[in-house]
């Protein structure tokens, strides 16, 4: 048996130097924030680096990308209860509810109520409703605010100033109405040889984002909710006219093409380059854009309007928040640390140097210059977080696919109107 | 001469044939190269179907001098050589007593690892994921057993089956020299698979040196992370620098085309010689 | 030659210990974890919830999207298996006969399957996009500006392009293994046959093709694992496009990251892994029927 014992040895050699590098011990005077927001990783890491010289505390960013894997990972780890310090949970409120019921994330409302009220009326509260249960909701989670959000997003349109000068069309007059917006989008399609409209619609949630918002301003958002509470079919007439916008959109010609197969960054990149006159984005767009093309002559606007019936409102309200993990020994160092990031000196200058809205109520010439007049868009924001009930997420699938699939011109409004309700009496059984 | 003709105008025909095939397997890697050698303003011009003019280095100084890459990189060498060693000798002595030994239950259990091979692991990582952090090796260690296990099924397959085309004469020789089985394994055994043993690391480099969804999903610490993740981090930055993506990807591949220009020769020695005749 | 005592038993079944420690940790126990995630509902952070077969009545009758993905698998499974291995094979033979470039040959061809699936995907994507469009700038080019289309998302092309792309980056697998097929086949038999005025045809189908069987069926089951698995390459090239070029593995990944799911991802999981555990037994099963048809085995 020597020979046996010598690929034994030979394999717990190799076993023991691959372990070299265990695990390091728990430092208690280290926070771990896990992250995916890639364009604020320097500003960041610049805060952390100030906060540890404050503080004496260690604040370590990780980030990790991209941010499919991200969403996986905290889950993945919540299961194994390994999670960081701090983290951030992409995923629907559903989960965020798990999250609290498995006792992963504390109630943070008592922190947020203390010093009558300091920390949380400095918040937006649009950005507060996004992660706070109310009473008696339907995810089954006790109520409270589970979260802290560090800055705010508001989805806009977003037009080529300079586009719209060549083309004769007053640049401080954006379109108010889909019909407009399909006319000047095809005008200077024509005149400067671009596309009309791009989108990174290759990610289905920006398709969501916008029929949302349609569908909000067709029915208005007691009908939309309704639907979503399952007393509303999707084959319902206002719900075609919703879905038969993107064939309209299609029939007009103003799609870039390939718009169901980009990815955000490729359709920011060519409304960067002036390709495009039109774009849907966030409010995040601000620092892609300027560091893409710091001269590109832009401006922001809410939703073309399709009916007068209802008002318009935007997706947003959300932007990044973090949650404090429960279970960590260094919870109130989490929960400190929070406290300062959120504190208007460090909102500052995350608004400055990373161009987004901030979280908490800053003063307009603290803002980002781009945005200073897009936050009064706030007050109409909604956002699936503060809905009653969150659809499930075998409907948007199918709504998003389906939308997809009209963009493409494969399938009709009727059609995915019909296999969106199939899938919605077979998820709500 | 009608015959030399004829057999001039096959060879030619012939030849175009592959030479437009092989084309095709080469023309995206130089457009690769070709890119990752241009400027973004050239890209953004040409998109990287003209001759890069400044044969311009700075996307590759860009990505060599991360450190951070450096470290992703060595890790990738790393768990790719562990990982390839652990399933040659683990595999070889599974194969070599599959295809000589007699025990119990050796045809079930060979048909459970056929079947494994099969199959991928359904719903994926996240299982495992939840399984490593219970044993608490969420660390190399983890990595590179679960990845051992990945390639370990047609490994033994691959070497089974070559095991089962050697002739038997020179382990009864060693046997009557009095070597006992493991002996006759170490001695006799793995030389004579080494062919198949070509085939076997090749084809698990590839796979643990392109793997980047367990890694991504395991890891939290930047000094475990493998070559891929890093790619995956240039590609995800918030603004696109398609010549740098090029460079990185050019550098990522270089390592596992030297190692299979080396082996090469083995490799198709071990397919040659049988080595997957099933 | 050898003793079947018991300790000689036990010391042979010592040598898959190491193989069966490792399968049965991380191949068995998580295949049983999901099996049993797949008979709950929930995200498995908190509490989930049993809902029996429920799971796996809607994945076989209900669920059109996922015998969508399933028909796409099949199909790229299906021109993987005819039209990458036709190509292999026609190379393989054309490589067989000039003797001085084989090597280059060998070497080029393999380039492909050495770079990983998503530096594959992420390529022939910059290259197939319709903007700036290389691709179709190239068949305009070479004169063949009338076929520029809408590569990753056009209703007949997408998923036709993730097929091709997925052949375009195997074939160099099974060329390799039928060039080194083809080179076992002894000159001796090509010879005889010609000397007995066997024309080409008769020599291909007489001897090459039965002496190649063993090798093609490896090239087979290659093929379709290769394929069933591909996905990170989907991923990268079209993201799916609105579920054209949707794979199950690709759902399976997709249903597991919002995590409210999982119990149906791996049902999903588990149906496929049945699948396929059929396909493949059948694939064995052929080849070994095929074998014992033409009677000839190379050892």
């Amino acid at each position: 048996m020597r020979f046996y014992s010598k690929i034994i040895c030979l394999i717990v050699v190799s076993v023991l130097f691959v372990s070299g590098c265990g695990k390091k011990p728990e430092q208690q005077n280290k926070l771990v924030v896990w992250h995916w927001l890639n364009d604020r990783k320097d500003a960041l890491d610049q805060l952390a680096e100030k906060y540890t010289e404050q503080t004496g505390i260690e604040v370590e960013f990780k980030l990790f990308f991209p941010p499919d894997i991200y969403a996986q990972k905290v889950i993945a780890a919540a299961r194994a209860g390994n999670l960081p310090d701090i983290f951030g949970i992409l995923a629907e409120k559903l989960t965020i509810a798990s999250f609290v019921q498995a006792g992963h994330i504390p109630n943070l409302l008592p922190y947020m109520n203390a010093d009558y009220g300091r920390w949380k009326n400095s918040f937006y509260p649009q950005t507060l409703d996004v992660v706070s249960f109310q009473e008696n909701n339907t995810y089954g989670a006790p109520a409270g605010i589970y979260g802290v959000p560090i800055d705010t997003a508001i989805m806009q349109f977003v037009y080529n100033k300079a586009l719209f000068k060549k083309s004769g069309i007053d640049p401080d007059t954006p379109p108010t109405t889909i019909n407009e917006f399909i006319n000047y989008a095809n005008v200077i399609r024509k005149d400067s040889h671009v596309y009309g409209f791009t989108c990174g619609w290759g990610e289905s949630w920006m398709l969501n984002c916008l029929v949302t918002e349609w569908a909000i301003n067709v029915m208005g958002e007691e009908k939309f909710l309704k639907t979503i509470s399952g007393e509303i079919p999707y084959t319902d007439e206002e719900w075609i006219e919703v879905f038969s916008l993107f064939e309209k959109l299609r029939r007009s010609g103003i799609l870039a093409p390939n718009v169901t197969a980009l990815y955000n960054k490729e359709s920011e990149d060519s409304f960067a380059r002036g390709k495009a006159a039109f774009s849907f984005n966030g409010s995040w767009s601000v620092n892609v854009y300027r560091q893409l093309n710091p001269s590109l002559d832009y401006a922001f606007f809410p939703l073309p309007a399709v009916s007068t019936k209802h008002p318009v409102k935007v997706w947003g309200g959300g932007g990044s928040s973090f949650m404090v993990n429960a279970k960590s020994p260094r919870k109130e160092k989490a929960i400190n640390f929070l406290k300062w990031i959120t504190a208007q000196q460090q909102q500052k200058f995350l608004a400055k140097e990373t161009n987004n809205l901030p979280a908490i109520r800053l003063s307009k010439e603290d803002l980002p210059e781009m945005l200073q007049t897009t936050i009064d868009d706030l007050g109409k924001s909604t956002h699936p977080n503060v809905w009653p009930h969150n659809e499930d997420s075998r409907v948007i699938e199918a709504l998003n696919k389906g939308l997809q699939q009209v963009v493409m011109g494969i399938k009709t409004a009727q059609q995915i109107a019909k296999e969106i309700q199939e899938v919605n009496i077979r998820v709500s059984k | 001469m009608y015959y030399q003709t004829k057999k001039i105008i096959f060879l030619l025909v012939l030849h175009t044939f592959l030479i437009s095939v092989a084309l095709s397997c080469i023309g995206p890697f130089i457009w690769m190269i070709n890119t990752s050698l241009q400027t973004e303003t050239e890209f953004s011009d040409s998109h990287g179907l003209k001759r890069a003019e400044s044969f311009n280095l700075s996307n590759y100084k860009k990505v060599l001098v991360d450190k951070k890459l450096w470290v992703y990189f060595l890790n990738s060498l790393f768990y790719t050589f562990i990982t390839v060693t652990l399933i040659v000798f683990i595999s070889s002595l599974a194969a070599y007593a599959f295809s000589r030994l007699d025990f119990p239950f050796k045809n079930t259990i060979f048909l459970m690892f056929l079947t494994a091979m099969m199959i991928p692991l359904p719903a994926g990582f996240v299982p495992v994921y939840v399984l490593l952090n219970k044993l608490g090796l969420v660390n190399r260690v983890g990595y590179v057993l679960a990845m051992t296990n990945m390639g370990l099924s047609l490994s033994i397959y691959l070497l089974k089956t070559f095991f089962d085309t050697l002739p038997r004469d020179l382990e009864d020789a060693a046997h009557i020299d009095g070597c006992n089985k493991l002996q006759i394994w170490w001695n006799v055994g793995l030389p004579l698979t080494a062919p198949a043993l070509a085939v076997v690391i090749v084809f698990n480099a590839l796979n643990v040196w392109n793997e980047f969804v367990l890694a991504s999903l395991m890891f939290t610490e930047d000094a475990l992370m493998p070559l891929q993740v890093g790619l995956m981090e240039i590609y995800n930055r918030n603004i696109i620098q398609h010549t740098l993506v090029m460079a990185a990807l050019t550098i990522a591949a270089v390592p596992i085309i030297i190692l299979y220009l080396r082996m090469q020769k083995q490799f198709i020695k071990g397919l040659t010689a049988g080595a997957v005749f099933g | 030659m050898t003793e079947y005592t018991t300790n000689n038993r036990f010391s042979s079944f010592s040598f898959i210990i190491p193989a069966l420690v490792i399968f049965a940790v991380f191949y068995l126990y998580p295949f049983f974890y999901s099996f049993a995630l797949s008979l709950y509902e929930g995200d498995g952070i908190s509490t989930m919830r049993f809902v029996g077969l429920n799971n796996y009545k809607t994945a076989l009758c209900l669920d059109r999207e996922w015998w969508r993905s399933m028909y796409n698998g099949a199909f790229i499974t299906f021109l993987a298996l005819t039209l990458q291995n036709i190509l292999a094979f026609a190379l393989a033979l054309g490589v067989n006969k000039t003797v001085r470039t084989n090597k280059i040959y060998c070497t080029v061809f393999f380039i492909l399957p050495v770079l990983s699936e998503i530096i594959i995907g992420l390529l022939m994507r910059e290259i197939l996009k319709s903007d700036p469009g290389v691709f179709n700038q190239i068949l305009g080019k070479i004169g063949l500006g009338g076929f520029a289309s809408n590569w990753l998302e056009g209703e007949k092309t997408a998923l036709l392009t993730t097929a091709l792309v997925h052949c375009w980056r195997g074939f160099g697998w099974a060329f390799v293994i039928i060039l080194a097929g083809l080179q076992t086949i002894p000159e001796q038999l090509y010879e005889a046959a010609r000397i007995d005025g066997a024309n080409a045809w008769h020599k291909f189908t007489k001897i090459t093709i039965p002496l190649l069987m063993p090798v093609l069926s490896l090239v087979f089951i290659l093929t379709i694992l290769g394929t069933m698995q591909v996905f990170t390459m989907i991923l990268a090239l079209t993201r799916g496009a609105g579920g054209l070029t949707e794979v199950p593995v690709m759902r399976i990944y997709n249903h597991l990251r919002g995590g409210r799911l999982i119990g149906y991802a791996c049902t999903e999981g588990v149906v496929l892994g049945v699948i396929l555990i059929a396909v493949s037994f059948v694939t064995l099963y052929i080849s070994k029927q095929m074998r014992k048809h033409y009677g000839v085995l190379p050892n």
